[in-house]
Order: structure tokens, then sequence, then C-alpha cells
């Protein structure tokens, strides 16, 4: 195996130890829930000479998705542009520029029609013509009505591509539409790794089962892989027992925030959205994901939740499950009769004093006012 | 013309072969006797977490087609259970027409010293229909809308015989069958040991998804060999308790605790094929003393049996009575007309 790397791009790798690699592979496989048996396939796929182009086409973004894939551990950047995929345009990491950028793109479909991935980074605005998002003087709707068509797949990342995101807010001056609606009639395969930003691992662990396998992982019916956007935060999160017990932060920096309670009341969305946020640290780092921190999650990945509905407004609890604190097998009675009784002695006492006053007036005036 | 003496006797006869025919299925009290293939689930309280994940998976198994509370109209929803407004907790407080299964707690919070007995302090009960042996519900119903599988023992329930009567709720010592009342055309719901799911290959949702194998699913006679099994381990020991199914091979390993010696169901009125074991005595899991091992369907048995010899007498008494009179009548209608003339 290890002959295998430094053969195939040896300059590049040299840095790399075999175990670092196998490591990496194997770290992707469980990302994916793929068997260890997949690791020396995966292996092999993203050693392999033919890197398939990628064209990365960005429309109404903050760049924050290029941003998050630069700062991954494993694979590093440079291992993943230059020896895992031939990232043969990107408006972000472009060596060349103007012109020459544009030139490399066509000549890159042009040469690899049909197979390289094309992934979109961004909202397509399609108000007024798309004029709104302009790149080498075309409209971005444009050139995705272009180029989709000769992609092998289409990844939407980030969820201003896949459902719209902050440019799609209302009231959405740009009209700003998510990938998947625009290319809804064209028949063309859409994966929507949504999150703001999604995980790296995510789109790495989707790009390489397409390597390994030659095919998209398994999809929801929103088009989002299943192995990352299957389950709810809510279901793994680290602070679910405290919601069970009914421990919740009522107010940002109280008691209850401060230990580590459940920050449903404070507009958490977590039960509401689908992302492996709570189960795989965000880029290697353990920790720094909204809940961790004591801020809410505010839904970012899930469609019509992030930028469309209240930051600190409540969730809905899409599948609710019992409380912590179980019914008693004998259930307290009496309390009812008890109650009762306690009435009943008061309106006596009520009664006898209502009686002694009474009497008490009809008695000698001058004496009952001095009592 | 009166009846003559002929007529009468033809009726007499008649009358007698029906008595004797309705008298046929009249049988006296049966003993209960196990079915053949009789499967159940064995209630382990000191291996119970009180997780609840039974509750989570019975309801998710039992809201698919075929299960206990599965509609039409709500086909695939979760029928859940909110008691606060935020809506937050599926959180039933007893069995009802939404909740097949529950886990309750019995606690005395430590205030009492550890009884000498070495009784626990808190203790879990799994609540769900105990498929009795001789089944109270299905005893008193008239139109055998629950009926007794006779091969695995399952009480099972038909939506579309049932009239609405209620007997079933009435007659059930554990207060187990719940009905509908918020619905235009209510059914009763309990739990019908998904039932639904054999044909798939899986069993009851509940033991699925025990973790610790507290509920373990398996023939009944399995579980009553498991469950004295388990009565004559001594505190302390480590023992291999089966999890998820008594024929399987997924066991866990744990200290074995304190049994009350004692396992409820192998008699209770008339024998369950829901067996539990607990380390509280169980009339604080919340099981009305008041029950014994009295064959329930047998407090009845002497009057429901005539029931059909009774109908059979009224019809052939009301027969032969309708016939009688409809001739006098005749005669007299006869004799009046020649008065008139």
């Amino acid at each position: 195996m290890k002959a295998k790397v430094v053969d195939g791009n040896g300059n590049l790798l040299s840095s790399v130890t075999r175990r670092d690699f196998m490591k990496f592979c194997t770290a992707i496989a469980a990302t994916m829930g793929l068997p260890m048996t997949a690791v020396p396939k995966i292996a092999e796929a993203v050693t392999s000479p033919k890197r398939p182009s990628v064209i990365w086409l960005s429309a109404q973004e903050c760049t924050g998705c290029v941003e998050t894939l630069l700062r991954t551990g494993h694979p590093t950047l440079d291992t993943l542009i230059l020896d895992l995929i031939s990232l043969d345009y990107s408006e972000t990491l472009n060596v060349g520029a103007g012109h020459q950028a544009e030139a490399h793109r066509e000549k890159a479909i042009a040469e690899n029609k049909g197979k390289f991935i094309l992934v979109v980074d961004g909202a397509i605005p399609v108000k007024d013509g798309g004029v709104y998002c302009m790149v080498a003087g075309k409209p971005v709707l444009q050139i995705l009505n272009e180029t989709a068509p000769l992609a092998a797949a289409v990844i939407a990342l980030g969820s201003c591509a896949a459902w719209g995101g902050v440019p799609s807010a209302d009231p959405n001056p740009t009209g700003a539409t998510p990938v998947h609606e625009i290319l809804k009639g064209k028949k063309i395969p859409v994966v929507n790794i949504p999150g703001c930003p999604p995980n790296p691992y995510n789109f790495l662990s989707t790009v390489i089962h397409y390597l390994t396998f030659g095919k998209l992982p398994a999809l929801d019916g929103k088009g989002r892989p299943k192995f990352a956007y299957d389950r709810l935060i809510h279901e793994n999160c680290e602070r679910r027992p405290h919601f069970d017990a009914g421990r919740f932060a009522e107010e940002f920096g109280d008691t209850g925030h401060r230990l580590g309670y459940c920050l449903y009341k404070l507009g958490c969305k977590g039960p509401e959205t689908y992302n492996n946020c709570s189960t795989l640290p965000f880029n290697d780092t353990p920790g720094c994901w909204p809940v961790a921190t004591g801020s809410p999650c505010f839904g970012c990945s899930e469609e019509k939740v992030g930028f469309h509905s209240p930051l600190f407004s409540k969730a809905k609890v899409i599948f609710p499950t019992p409380p912590a604190q179980p019914v008693d097998a004998v259930p307290e009675k009496g309390s009812g009769a008890q109650k009762f009784a306690y009435g009943v002695a008061g309106a006596a006492v009520g009664a006898v004093a209502v009686a002694l006053a009474t009497r008490g007036g009809k008695g000698d005036g001058s004496s009952s006012s001095g009592e | 013309m009166s009846i003559n003496r002929r007529d009468f006797l033809k009726f007499s006869a008649g009358a007698g072969l029906m008595l004797s025919a309705g008298a046929a299925p009249a049988q006296a009290a049966k003993t209960p006797e196990l079915p053949p293939e009789a499967v159940g689930i064995l209630y382990d309280a000191t291996l119970c977490i009180g997780c609840k994940a039974c509750m989570v998976n019975c309801k998710k198994a039992n809201s698919e087609r075929g299960g206990a509370l599965y509609h039409q109209d709500t086909a695939g929803l979760i029928p859940y259970e909110y008691n606060e407004p935020d809506k937050i907790y599926d959180a039933p407080q007893s069995l009802s027409e939404k909740t097949l299964c529950i886990i309750k707690a019995h606690r005395d919070d430590g205030k009492e010293a550890l009884p000498a007995s070495g009784e626990q302090h808190l203790s879990f009960l799994k609540l769900h229909c105990l498929h009795c042996i001789e089944p109270a519900c299905v005893s008193v119903c008239p139109v055998a809308a629950l009926q007794k599988n006779p091969e695995t023992g399952i009480v099972t329930y038909n939506k579309d015989r049932c009239f609405g009567c209620r007997y079933c709720q009435i007659a059930c010592p554990f207060n187990i069958p719940m009905y509908e009342w918020s619905k235009a055309s209510p059914s009763v719901v309990k739990c019908q040991l998904c039932n639904h799911l054999y044909a798939q290959g899986k069993y009851s949702a509940c033991c699925e998804a025990c973790p610790t194998g507290a509920s373990i699913f398996g023939k009944v006679k399995d579980l009553r060999e498991e469950a004295k099994r388990r009565l004559a381990l001594k505190p302390g020991e480590t023992y291999a308790y089966p999890v998820k199914r008594v024929d399987g091979n997924e066991r866990t390993e744990k200290v074995v605790s304190k049994y009350v010696d004692h396992v409820y169901g192998l008699n209770e009125a008339g024998g369950t094929q829901y067996l539990f074991l607990s380390g509280v005595t169980f009339d604080k899991l919340g099981f009305n003393p008041k029950i014994t091992d009295q064959v329930y369907p047998d407090y009845t048995w002497n009057y429901v049996a005539a029931v059909p010899k009774l109908i059979a007498t009224l019809l052939v008494a009301g027969t032969a009575l309708r016939v009688v009179t409809q001739k006098l009548d005749k005669n007299k209608n006869e004799s009046g007309k020649g008065d008139a003339t």
C-alpha cells in the first residue's frame, strides 16, 4: 500500500505517513458508517491517479463553506485538492484570475464532460434574470444552467445552496433560490449538504463515497446523505439528559445556563434539525459546536428553520419521548378528600365566627363596640 | 279450534330438542391451560433502569400498519400525550388510548429504614396487557371482538367486530383495556404483544428495545423456567441474564439483587403470559392485592353458561305461547263473526 501511495503522488504525500493515511481512510469510513472492509477500497480510490475533476461554482455566499473546508485536519486542504480531487475551478482557490480562470473552467468542463463533480455553494438569485450575482459578466443562474447538465453529480454545499439560506430570508430581495429547485426540471441528481457552514467531513465523505463506489451515498427525501442527516441533533445531544429531566436554562447566564442545562427554552432548534453535529465534532474540534458552547442551535442546516424562524422562539419537538421522571406505581389517593375536609373545617370556623359576630351585634350596642 | 294433542306433543318434542342443543356448549368451569405455543414477556424489575425505551419503541411499532395504535385516518402518526403547554414530552400518566405500555415507579424516598427483607427503595414497573391464560375480557365480550389466539395465547382485539359495550374494561382486573372516548367512532385499545410484527420475523417492540434484559420475549414455558432459575439465585452472585429474547444468544452479566420470592402472573387470575419478578412486594408496584388466583371467567361462568339455555327456553316457550294464543284468537274471531251474521 505504501509503495502505491508514493507512486501515485510521491512528491505530495511524502510528508504523510502510511499510518496517518490509513487513519484518514478509517475515519472517512467511520463517518459514513461503512464497515472496515471498505477502508482498503477507499485507500485505493483516493490514491488512484485518475482524480475526478471538480468545478466549484460560488453564487450568493459568504465563502464560509470554502473557509471551513480549508481548515480540515484530515485530509488537509492540499491533500484534498491536489491528491484526491482535481479542483479545476474555484473562485476562492484559483491560482489564475480573470479570463485565464474562466478559460480553464471551460477547458476542464469540455475535457470531463459527464464525469466531473459540480459543487455549488451559495443561493442562486433568479429575480430580474439573475443580475444580482454576476461572474465574468454572466449571471450565475446562466452559468449553473449551462454547467449542471454536463456534470456527473451536483453537490449543493451549505444551507444557501441547499435551501436558500441567508439570501433567501424574508423579504428575499434577489429571489435567492436553492440549486435543486433550479435543476428540478432537468432531472439532475443534487446532493444537499446543508449547514452554515456544514461540517466539512460530511462533504468530504460524500465525495470520497463517490470516488470509491462510483455512486452517491444513500439520500433522504430532501436529498441529504443519510449517513449524516438521518437523525435529529436532539436525539444525540450531550445536553439531552437535562432535557429529559426537565432541567432548562431559563435565560442566558443564569444558574441553569452555567450548569450546562438544556437550551430548549432559549430557542434551541435541536429537536427539529437533522444533522450530525452532536456526534461528529465540527472539523475535528470537540466542544466547539454551538450547543457545547452554551449557544442554542439555531437550525442552520434545516429548511425553513435556520434564517426563517426567530432565533429565540421555541422549537417544535418532532419526536417527543417520555420525560425522565416516571409516574408513581401507586398514585397518591385521598388528597381530594383531605382538601374537602379542610374546606369543611374552614367553612365551620367561618360560620362560627359569623354566628359569634351576629350574636355580638344583637347584644347591647355600646358594649359590643367596646369588645 | 283448540290445539290438538298431536300438535302439543310436536311442540314439546321440538322444545326439548332445542333445549338440549342449547345446553351442549355449556360445560363446567374450565381449568386454565397454557396454549401450546404461548408466547409472553418476563419483566424483571431488578434489571429495569427506567429508560423508557420500551415505551418509545412500543408507540413507534404499534403506530405502523397492523399495530394496536394504527388508525386509517392517522396512518403513520404516533399518538403523543402532552401534559404541558410546550408539548415537549410524550408524558402519559397511566395506560390510555394512546399508550399501550408504561413505565411506572415505586419510590419510598428512603424515608423508611431499609426493610428487614432487603427490599429496594426504588423499583420500576412496566405495565401493559398481561395476556391472561383465561382472560376475563374475552369471556365477557358479547361479539368476540376480543379473542385469545389458540396457538400463541395472545389476546387480540378486532376493531371491526367491537360495538363498544366496554364490558372488557369493567371485567379486566388489571385495568388494561382503554377506550377512545375522544373519537366519534371509538375502539378499545390494548397491547396485543406486537403480533403484527411476527410475520416480519420480529417480536414485541418493548423487548426489542430493552437494553438491560429487563423485558425478555419468549415462550411462556421458557420464561417460567427462567423466572424460577432467577429466584433460586443468591443475591451477590453473578448471572448472565438473557437480553431481548429468552432463547437468544445475547446475554448480559449482572450481580443478582434480592428478589421477592414470587413470580407474579404464574397463578394470579388463573395465570398470565406476562410474568413479573421484582425486588419489592407487588402491592407496592400497584398490583391490586384483591386479585387472587381465582380464574376470572369462573366467577360468572355458572350464570353465563346458562344464557344459551335461557335464550332457547324463552324462544321455545314464546313460540309455543304465540302459536297457542294465535289459534285461540282465531277461534274467537271465527265464533264472533258467526254471531254477527
